[in-house]
């Protein structure tokens, strides 16, 4: 069992949590997850491990509600209980000092790559920050970013906080600017598309960070495999980060919306 | 056909005693050399005969740690069973020996209370026992771990799922084992002393190198063959087509079939066609048949003289109302314009020569093309050793062609104090060739912790 000893409310469908997962922090490293089962009843869903305290023993995790799983993590209290943590899965992110690293994030997706900032910050490279979200209330991490980052641009598609427009907007201003060696993403499907679609002209490595649907996670399932530049690959241990310019997204897109009706039922129980 | 219950009942008492009566005792004990962990089968069946069920159930123990699984799983019909020397005209067929091994370890399960022990004993006992890590629960690992705690070694058995027992739990469905009887054979493993460590990923969560810092002093990586293959034709990654391990996982460790009061989902549709004819392939379309679909066929390149399944088991699935399509080749899956998968392109396939596996090669019979409308295909055509263990050891040799853990003759892999044994040594095999092969490592790791 492993007890959430920490809550925070990031805003109102992003709760943050940290967890004790003794185990887990010994090899975690940017980039990689946790599989978490709540319950017996529950589904096996994957997290990222958005921060590791080692003295505590706790990992931090950041959940957007989306499903019933999610919903019920963002329930739990300080001093509640999660039955199955296991981890850290997935290959790590590349740390290396490449010169101008821009950060991505769309919505929760921001949490996915604070680590990453972090030890691309620690290892010299000039990392900038953009967060998006719809709106301002779904902003998350900000000052945490600014902690690390040289710089941190916000766009809300409404434009009740920062520049109002897509992360791509922000994108192509920065890239306007100045050299650009490096973009990481994550977020939603289509903003990871768009992303790489803009920084392609440019030809910058891109890598993107995906969130199929998974199970096992170990490599067993193959219910997380994707196309990556015409073959099959399992998002699980070959991923999550990819070549953005490889991935079949439209693929991604439809193969994560296959359980959209049983998600639903699940909600009404 | 809508529940999950056991589908095969064991022997009474009357009908195992006299089955065990047909045994003649005969002195060069054939059956002996069928069985991969050398249970000495004609004196538990004597014991049987006499109605000492409790010695014997501790002979089977003495070499078999899972009696109640392996009288279930075991394809004893071409192991002990098939040199039985009952085998001829007139003399009744062979003796039941998996009826048997399965009546008595039932017997015991329903007589008494905790598991038998029966320790074989051997050295370094007590506080001061060299730890040894055991990396996963399935038959192979459980094997080793068991045989290593009864040579007198601290075990921790180490599992990346949230339950053990490996392929026999998230694999073989509770209508061949029943859960309660896996939890009570992986109980006995736990009561000879064999510490489970569930949700730990080894090679991820902790490495060998982590392993051996944190003073183990040898590893068993049983870590089966858990890759899936797919046929590699068009329409594969479109939804509503499923790995055997992927439907199989969602239903039987995650109980999709109780959806929602357990989470996970499953969803098969009306028809669903399963490509492969061994024994997964049954599983998965005998699990199909039970979620309620009206049509659940067999899709099968060969003919059925060439199943790998049991005979048994292919027999079970016609029961139960399972079509079966041999010499029948998939060669593409089309979708709707949702992405979800709505029919299935075969060829008509005929018998040419015998190839390397000694199976007669399947033939396309030209023009012979044809579509049958299915909303889940799950292929269910093998699988490769786990990639995981050696993706994440550098230091593991591993066979270029087919993935699989280079060991030397005393199981060790390239990797000083490394043993290996089950699928990830030697592809997919059955339940009984990985607890053999866990049997062998556990002693070749008692020699080598003796030596060192």
């Amino acid at each position: 069992m492993h007890r959430i000893v920490e809550k925070k409310q990031l805003a109102d469908t992003i709760t943050l949590l940290k967890v004790e997962a003794p185990l887990v922090i010994r090899e975690a490293r940017a980039g990689q997850f946790v599989i978490v089962r709540l319950d017996e009843f529950a589904e096996r869903i994957p997290l990222t491990i958005c921060d590791a305290d080692k003295a505590r023993g706790t990992i931090t995790l950041i959940i957007q509600q989306a499903g019933r799983s999610t919903k019920d993590l963002c329930a739990l209290k300080a001093g509640n209980s999660i039955q199955d943590i296991l981890g850290p899965l997935g290959n790590p992110t590349e740390i290396e000092k490449c010169g101008t690293v821009v950060i991505t994030g769309g919505g929760v997706g921001a949490a996915e790559l604070y680590t990453a900032a972090k030890a691309l910050k620690e290892n010299g490279n000039k990392v900038i920050a953009i967060i998006g979200a719809r709106n301002k209330d779904l902003i998350i991490l900000e000052d945490e970013f600014k902690a690390v980052a040289d710089e941190v641009l916000i766009t809300t598609d409404d434009g009740s906080y920062g520049m109002k427009g897509l992360v791509t907007d922000a994108l192509k201003k920065i890239i306007a600017g100045q050299t650009v060696n490096r973009i990481i993403c994550c977020g939603p499907i289509p903003m990871m598309k768009a992303v790489t679609g803009t920084a392609r002209p440019y030809n910058i490595p891109t890598i993107v960070s995906l969130n199929a649907i998974l199970l096992d996670a170990t490599g067993m399932c193959a219910t997380c495999r994707c196309t990556i530049e015409g073959k099959v690959r399992f998002s699980c241990v070959d991923g999550p980060e990819f070549d953005g310019y490889k991935v079949d997204f439209d693929e991604l897109m439809v193969r994560n919306n296959r359980f959209l009706e049983e998600e639903k039922r699940a909600l009404e129980t | 056909m809508k529940d999950f219950k056991e589908v095969s009942l064991g022997f009474t008492e009357e009908e195992a005693v006299r089955e065990a009566q047909r045994c003649i005792a005969c002195k060069k004990k054939p059956c002996c050399n069928g069985c991969p962990v050398e249970i000495d089968i004609p004196e538990f069946i004597r014991l049987v005969a006499r109605k000492d069920y409790k010695g014997a159930i501790r002979k089977i123990k003495e070499k078999n740690n899972l009696p109640a699984v392996c009288g279930r799983v075991c394809p004893q019909e071409t192991q002990c069973e098939a040199l039985c020397v009952l085998i001829g005209k007139g003399k009744g067929g062979p003796v039941a020996i998996g009826a048997l091994e399965r009546f008595v370890a039932d017997w015991e399960i329903e007589h008494s209370p905790h598991p038998s022990l029966s320790p074989v004993g051997g050295e370094g006992k007590g506080e001061g026992a060299a730890k040894v890590a055991v990396v996963g629960s399935g038959p192979a690992g459980l094997t080793a771990a068991a045989d290593l705690a009864k040579y007198g070694y601290q075990v921790t058995l180490f599992e990346s799922l949230s339950a053990s027992g490996g392929v026999l739990r998230y694999g073989i469905p509770e209508f061949r084992l029943p859960r309660a009887i896996l939890d009570r054979e992986t109980g006995y493993i736990e009561s000879l002393g064999v510490e489970i460590k569930c949700n730990i990923l080894i090679g991820r969560t902790v490495t060998l190198s982590g392993l051996f810092e944190d003073g183990y002093k040898a590893i068993f990586l049983g870590t089966g063959a858990g890759l899936p293959y797919f046929l590699g034709i068009p329409g594969e990654s479109l939804n509503g087509v499923y790995s055997a391990n992927e439907f199989l996982t969602r239903v039987n460790l995650m109980h999709a079939y109780e959806f929602p009061k357990y989470k996970t989902p499953v969803k098969i549709g009306e028809r669903v066609a399963v490509v492969g004819a061994g024994n997964t392939a049954m599983d998965c379309v005998r699990v199909a048949k039970r979620l309620g679909a009206q049509d659940a066929i067999i899709v099968y390149r060969r003919g059925e003289p060439e199943a790998p399944a049991r005979r048994a088991e292919i027999e079970h699935a016609k029961e139960e109302g399972i079509e079966f399509r041999f010499l029948t080749a998939p060669i593409k899956i089309e979708g709707n314009e949702k992405g979800e998968v709505k029919s299935m392109t075969c060829l008509k396939m005929e018998l040419g020569e015998p190839d390397a596996s000694g199976r007669r090669r399947p033939i396309p019979i030209r023009g012979s093309e044809y579509e049958m409308p299915v909303d889940t295909v799950i292929i269910a055509v093998g699988q490769g050793p786990n990639p995981l263990i050696a993706h994440t050891t550098k230091e593991l040799a591993v066979d270029d062609k087919s993935g699989e853990l280079k060991i030397d003759e005393n199981c060790m892999t390239s990797m000083k104090g490394v043993f290996a044994g089950g699928d990830i040594t030697t592809g997919e095999g059955t339940v009984i060739a990985a607890m053999g092969a866990g049997k062998k490592a556990a002693a070749a790791m008692d020699s080598y912790l003796k030596g060192a």
